[in-house]
């Protein structure tokens, strides 16, 4: 067991500290619309140029070019939530998009593609559920007919974040009508500005339209080259598990900054002039969560690790997303508790605390443990790939 | 030995979700929602014509003089609709303070709420929680200071509210020298607001109030708890009609025995909750000794098993339980707000813990 990075690391650790002290101001406000958009591309242009950002992306692709190091990569992740500082992208394109185009995409999607993804001057939503498909998504409906070089494209996607913002969807479709339903799907890269692609807004359980929206996305007679497909015709399911394995890493997100964001709140929070702290009973609550928050911080270390061996971390991977979404609910839930009466203010409504950040951390988490893939399909593979329980049996047909 | 509701109030319970079905249902909710509007006084006049208004209320004063256990029941079925209407406050709270404070004045009151012709709303949130120095003071002629978290108080006639420990005022909404700002919480369909008083001139002052603020601190966790719980009955409810239609993988959902778990585990939770609410309601009714620590224990305990309620409810849902077109999210947030209204659960434990001298320092 050795707990240091190393000094080579630790130098490492300092400059992007540096670049963080020095550029802090430069961050944009959260959000994609209007100027935060420009504000987000000058920002990003500033860290790939610091390589911190993108940088173990090669430079012809529009990345730092560095070797890829996951050290690295978790001491920026690290000092940015320690800075308190998003990195400042929706996750779509370039956490889900550009690790799958690195892995499967020709040379010119990667070219084309990846240096203004992680620049911010394309923005990806990501076409997977449908109506009738989220749980079951390979059962997906939405057709891609062939044409000449062309596929048209009809159907509809639903819970499409983000995609009111977005320039570009990578979009699953069945292309085999006749296959069986793993194998008759592809992944296509669409310009959401092409014609028969129509957004439809929803609103979210929090009101929001915002930055966090859902869309349904509809899809009429809508013409793209094939070219535009990800890996090979029919081979979208493989494809699409890679996006996933990168989302659910996304969803990972360690809640060290939460938990210390809930410190400050107990400490200045007051009721009956004594601070949350001083109650044993919050105290407690908090002291437990800190406990499981050290479990998953370590956790993450032991997974990192099996990930520099290129190995398999086993069942140990596969339980993160279940544990870490559930966690960022109830550290939620202890803010909102500690606030009292006021935990529930909302909407910008004086004595506000916190801008209500916490009710929107609590709803946001809750979409967590269902949107990609819901707990109970964690633990489903949880049960089933990670410790060889057979698959639940088909009911018997009537 | 019989422990059930009787047929009356089987019939109480299926009359007034009936009518609240008809009256508001859900769409008329969703549309006060985008109105902003908290206090839409046809519903309120709907339920005093329907005679529920005034459940508690002595029948020489236009009441129907019921007990706690049925005014919990409608409670109950106005959180099932996730209605908003002042009846916590001015059907339940505000006429269980008055029973010990009774003068003419308060009989008047009383009758014009049992009409559906006035309603009520109520300050007193620093009886157990003082955050932002809020606090009401008295100096033997006017009001003054700040009171937060008020329920119903915007769009109402009247304020009960408290000042300290052991004594209640009575002010008009209008009254000169009085400021209500509403407070935007999650939750559409309950009215929140703080209370600015400059030298506000009371209706009525009511000294040695202590035995009036207990019995309305009792009567309000145990109708609050009921509405909680109807607005778990209504998350359950739909997500087991859910889990009933909804296809994945060629087979209805409630067919997973992950899904199966989930709603078996909510009813688990919610059935022993309804018990101990009649229980409790049944206490203040007719053991009044033992009713503060049922109150306090209901309340506490029935917040608990909501929030898990919601939340996995919502869970059953899939990604539809997050839209805000689904509906659920009233009853999620109408929990969420409810959980902290009369003292949060961690502060109703102490209390019940010190009501059996079990708070012993160490
Ligand atoms: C916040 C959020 C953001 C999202 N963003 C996107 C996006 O950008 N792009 C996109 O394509 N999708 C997105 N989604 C959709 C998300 O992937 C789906 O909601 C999710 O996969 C569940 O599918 P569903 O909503 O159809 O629920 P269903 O699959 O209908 O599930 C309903 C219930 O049944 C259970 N269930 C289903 N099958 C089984 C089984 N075999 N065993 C046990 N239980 C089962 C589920 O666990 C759940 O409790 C998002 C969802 C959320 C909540």
């Amino acid at each position: 067991m050795d707990l240091e990075y190393g000094e080579r690391y630790e130098a490492f650790r300092r400059e992007v500290r540096t670049f963080l002290d020095e550029h802090k101001q430069d961050a944009p406000p959260a959000g994609l619309s209007g100027g935060a958009r420009k504000q987000l591309i000058r920002w990003l242009g500033l860290q790939i140029e610091h390589g911190v950002w993108a940088r173990t992306i090669p430079q012809e692709y529009g990345g730092y070019g560095a070797e890829p190091d996951l050290l690295e990569t978790v001491i920026m992740d690290e000092e940015f939530n320690r800075a308190g500082l998003q990195r400042g992208m929706n996750a779509q394109g370039p956490s889900m998009l550009v690790p799958t185009l690195l892995e499967h995409g020709t040379e010119e999607q990667k070219q084309r593609w990846v240096g203004p993804t992680m620049r911010g001057e394309v923005i990806w939503c990501q076409g997977y559920s449908e109506p009738g498909s989220g749980s079951d998504l390979a059962s997906l409906q939405t057709s891609a007919h062939e044409d000449g070089d062309d596929f048209v494209i009809n159907g509809q996607k639903i819970w499409t974040s983000t995609a009111d913002k977005a320039d570009m969807i990578f979009v699953l479709v069945r292309t085999e009508p006749d296959a069986k339903k793993h194998v008759g799907i592809s992944y296509v890269l669409l310009p959401m500005n092409t014609p028969g692609i129509e957004i439809q807004p929803l609103r979210t359980m929090s009101g929001d339209l915002g930055d966090n929206s859902f869309n349904q996305v509809f899809f009429t007679d809508v013409r793209t080259p094939q070219t535009n497909i990800v890996g090979k015709r029919g081979e979208g399911w493989k494809i699409a598990n890679t996006t996933l394995k990168h989302e659910r890493n996304t969803l990972n997100s360690n809640a060290e900054g939460t938990l210390l964001r809930l410190i400050k709140l107990m400490k200045q929070e007051t009721v009956n002039g004594v601070p949350a702290i001083a109650s044993p009973v919050y105290r407690d609550r908090l002291m437990r969560l800190q406990g499981r928050v050290l479990a998953m911080k370590y956790h993450g270390m032991r997974i990192l690790t099996s990930s520099l061996k290129r190995e398999s971390a086993g069942v140990a991977g596969l339980i993160v997303k279940l544990q870490n979404c559930q966690l960022h609910f109830d550290i939620s839930a202890l803010a909102i508790d500690v606030m009292g009466e006021l935990g529930v203010l909302y909407d910008h409504t004086k004595y506000e605390r916190d801008e209500a950040y916490w009710q929107t951390h609590s709803i946001f988490s809750l979409g967590l443990i269902i949107g990609g893939g819901t707990a109970q399909i964690q633990k489903n593979i949880i049960a089933e790939r990670g410790l060889g329980l057979p698959r639940e049996p088909k009911p018997a047909t009537r | 030995m019989d422990f059930g509701l009787s047929e009356d109030q089987e019939l109480l319970v299926e009359t007034v979700r009936n009518f609240l079905a008809e009256k508001v249902p859900i769409t008329r909710v969703r549309e006060l929602r985008d109105a902003a509007n908290t206090g839409d006084r046809a519903i309120w006049q709907a339920l005093g014509e329907l005679g529920v208004s005034g459940i508690l209320i002595p029948e020489q004063d236009g009441g129907s003089g019921l007990n706690l256990l049925d005014a919990a029941l409608v409670s109950q079925a106005i959180g099932h609709a996730a209605t908003p209407t002042p009846f916590l406050t001015s059907s339940i709270m505000v006429p269980i303070a008055f029973r010990p404070l009774a003068t003419s004045q308060t009989d008047t009151w009383l009758r014009r709420i049992a009409s559906g012709e006035i309603c009520f709303g109520l300050a007193i949130t620093e009886i157990f929680s003082v955050r932002e120095e809020a606090g009401i003071t008295f100096d033997g002629s006017t009001l003054s200071g700040k009171a937060m978290m008020a329920i119903d108080a915007s769009q109402a006639d009247f304020i009960l509210l408290a000042i300290g420990q052991d004594r209640l005022a009575v002010i008009r909404r209008d009254v000169s020298g009085l400021e209500v700002n509403r407070l935007v919480t999650i939750d559409a369909t309950r009215d929140t607001s703080e209370l600015l008083l400059e030298n506000v001139e009371p209706e009525a002052i009511f000294e040695n109030a202590g035995e009036a603020i207990s019995a309305l601190l009792d009567a309000g966790r145990i109708g609050l708890a009921a509405d909680t719980l109807g607005a778990c009955e209504a998350m359950i409810e739909q997500s087991v009609a859910y889990a009933g239609e909804r296809k994945q993988f060629d087979r209805v959902i409630g067919s997973f025995q992950a899904v199966k778990h989930m709603c078996a585990e909510l009813v688990a939770e919610l059935e022993p909750a309804r018990s101990l609410l009649w229980y409790a309601a049944h206490c203040f009714d007719t053991v009044p000794k033992e009713s503060p620590l049922m109150a306090c224990h209901t309340l506490a305990h029935i917040s608990e098993i909501a929030r898990e309620i919601a939340s996995v409810s919502t869970q059953v849902h899939g990604g539809i339980g997050w839209t805000d077109e689904q509906n659920l999210h009233f009853w999620f947030k109408r929990i969420g707000n409810a959980r902290h209204l009369l003292g949060g659960p961690e502060s109703l434990r102490n209390r019940a813990a010190e009501i059996q001298g079990l708070a012993i320092a160490s």
